[in-house]
């Protein structure tokens, strides 16, 4: 469905942040993006959606292809029209509309003829999105706010759905009730890039995923597969390194003497 | 007392010409950040048009060209100029239309030479009698026709998909790209709407009844008065804009009477100096100070 193909990114004249980034996401699936802080995924998120420009990015090399049609060039509305949707990182609700009109926002890239049926599976998946209508998004709690982001982009009907760390600074309870909605979005036929650093939440909900680090792919495989991956594990499922260097260096290392099935990230800087 | 209610509705009059021009003003500002010092030329070329075209075409027709006139050429600086430099930051934006404003300014002075055209035929210089008080019809026609236009702009504003447009960019421009808004149409739209209503304004201005003077450089200078109107008001609020303009209008009008017609025009400055020392983003903006 979406395929990324040996992709660099740079912001302004800066390293890449992005660099040989290969990537599928195959029809109807859910691909888990790990990566810690400054690893690149919201830049990887950011080309998909056409926003890289917003940042001063641009696309050094490669390509994203959705279908067979090529995206990487085009300008956000025309990949919303394509079905390519994207929620950012720290959801970026218009605080000062009304949870409806966000909604209605969501709406514009769509043919309206489809409005009212997207409004329905949004109010389905969030019930507290309809009885919230009239109320500013601002004021919604981080856990409604999360639900409105998500609520808005799939007003439009996508196809794909771009997620930039749902969960960021949410408690369990809330990120679990997430985790659950995107399963059930997934199920009613939308595939879903999950980017996040839960990755308890996001092997949990997903089919494939990779780990991003300092811009290139450094393991990827099936959630299954990276669940049980010992890097994961200590990196990412509550393993007992001191710091975040420390776990990136044992992982190098672990990285170093088991080159396998896995791909080696092409160490940049 | 008769004095009063006479200065009041003056006061209101300008202050709905006022909230035209402000009001454009905010829009561009909301929709691109860019502060656009090219309005008081959208107001002259506008005019401009009117006092050309009216011998041909009659007053109403050529009202109606100088109004669309003035919106497209704000839709072309927009599109010709400033969309162009697609990566420039709003300030050196804002230089540009600067640049825009002198050489249309200095040009349609060039043009309309010693004369002064008065541009308001159907209304100007025609006093009403109410109630045994003199009012100037141009003022009464200003206010009702302000009054249904900003009407009309906040129905749009509030409840069309361009509004919601306007005001998802206006807040989040990269939130409202992602949803599929299109920018470049948002702000092409806001430059169009704003020069619309400059358009309007000027024909109000540049008459006897307004500013006593003809459409020239001193339409430009009045025209100026939208700037502490849109700062007073708030420079990213256009509910500031509207009270921002009517507050300029009293001021300058209670100003004219009771102090004199020089003390008028820093008056208005001060009130705006006085509003942004208390509120340092203006009555109700959410943006401190101006990014110029
Ligand atoms: N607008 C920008 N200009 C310059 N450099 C940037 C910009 N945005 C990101 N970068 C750099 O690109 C790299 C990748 O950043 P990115 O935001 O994609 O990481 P991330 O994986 O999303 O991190 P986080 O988990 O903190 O959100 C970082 O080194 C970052 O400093
Ligand atoms: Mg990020």
């Amino acid at each position: 469905m979406l395929t990324v193909r040996d992709l660099t990114v740079r912001y302004g004249r800066s390293v890449a942040a992005l660099h040989g980034v290969d990537l599928d996401v195959p029809d109807d699936g859910v691909l888990a993006v790990l990566g810690g802080n400054g690893a690149g995924k919201s830049t990887l998120l950011r080309t998909i959606s056409g926003t890289l420009r917003m940042h001063r990015g641009t696309v050094a090399g490669g390509e994203v292809r959705y279908g067979n049609r090529r995206i990487d060039q085009l300008d956000p509305a025309a990949i919303v029209g394509l079905g390519v949707v994207g929620v950012p990182e720290g959801r970026q609700v218009f605080a000062r509309m009304t949870v409806a009109e966000n909604l209605r926002a969501g709406a514009i890239g769509a043919p309206a003829s489809k409005r009212a049926e997207a409004q329905r599976r949004v109010h389905d998946l969030f019930p507290v999105l309809a009885e919230r209508a009239s109320q500013r998004a601002g004021l919604l709690s981080g856990g409604e706010q999360q639900m409105l982001a998500i609520g808005r982009a799939l007003m439009s009907g996508p196809r794909l759905l771009l997620l930039d760390e749902p969960s960021l600074g949410l408690a369990p309870r809330i990120v679990q009730r997430i985790g659950a909605t995107i399963r059930e979005i997934h199920e009613q036929g939308t595939a879903v890039v999950l980017v996040e650093q839960n990755a308890v939440m996001a092997l949990d909900v997903s089919d494939h995923a990779v780990v991003l680090e300092v811009g290139g792919i450094a393991l990827a495989g099936t959630a299954a597969e990276l669940s049980a991956s010992e890097d994961v594990q200590r990196l990412y499922l509550g393993g007992h390194a001191e710091s975040d260097a420390a776990a990136e260096r044992q992982v190098a290392e672990a990285r170093r003497q088991r080159a396998g099935v896995r791909r080696l990230s092409r160490w940049g800087g | 007392m008769e004095t009063f209610v006479q200065l009041i509705v003056n006061g209101l009059g300008k202050g709905a010409v006022f909230a035209l021009l402000a009001l454009g003003f905010v829009i561009i500002f909301k929709a691109t950040e860019v502060v656009n010092f090219a309005h008081g030329s959208l107001v002259l070329f506008g005019g401009y048009l009117v006092v050309t075209l009216r011998e041909s075409i009659g007053w109403a027709g050529a009202a109606i060209v100088g109004v669309v006139g003035a919106g497209l050429l704000a839709l072309a600086v927009e599109r010709l100029l400033l969309s162009r430099s697609k990566l420039a930051d709003p300030f050196s934006l804002a230089l540009l239309t600067i640049g825009v404003d002198v050489i249309v300014t200095e040009e349609i002075v060039r043009r309309l030479g010693v004369s002064l055209p008065f541009i308001g035929d159907a209304w100007d210089a025609q006093p009403v009698q109410v109630g045994g008080i003199t009012l100037f019809r141009t003022h009464l026609v200003a206010l009702v026709v302000a009054t249904v236009l900003i009407t009309l702009f906040f129905l749009a504003f509030r409840y069309s998909n361009w509004g919601i447009a306007m005001r998802a960019q206006a807040e989040n421009k990269e939130a409202a790209a992602l949803v599929g808004i299109r920018s470049g149409r948002v702000t092409a739209t806001a430059w169009l709407v704003a020069g619309l209503l400059a358009g309007v304004a000027v024909l109000f201005i540049a008459t006897q009844d307004f500013s006593g003077a003809g459409l020239s450089r001193g339409t430009h200078s009045i025209a100026l008065a939208a700037f502490p109107a849109a700062i007073l008001g708030g420079l990213d609020s256009t509910a500031g804009a509207v009270v921002g303009g009517i507050t300029v209008g009293l001021v300058d009008a209670l100003a004219t009477h009771y102090v004199s017609f020089a003390f008028a025009k820093s008056a208005v400055f001060l009130v705006m100096l006085v509003v942004l020392v208390v509120r340092p983003s203006g009555l109700f903006g959410t943006r401190e100070t101006i990014r110029v």
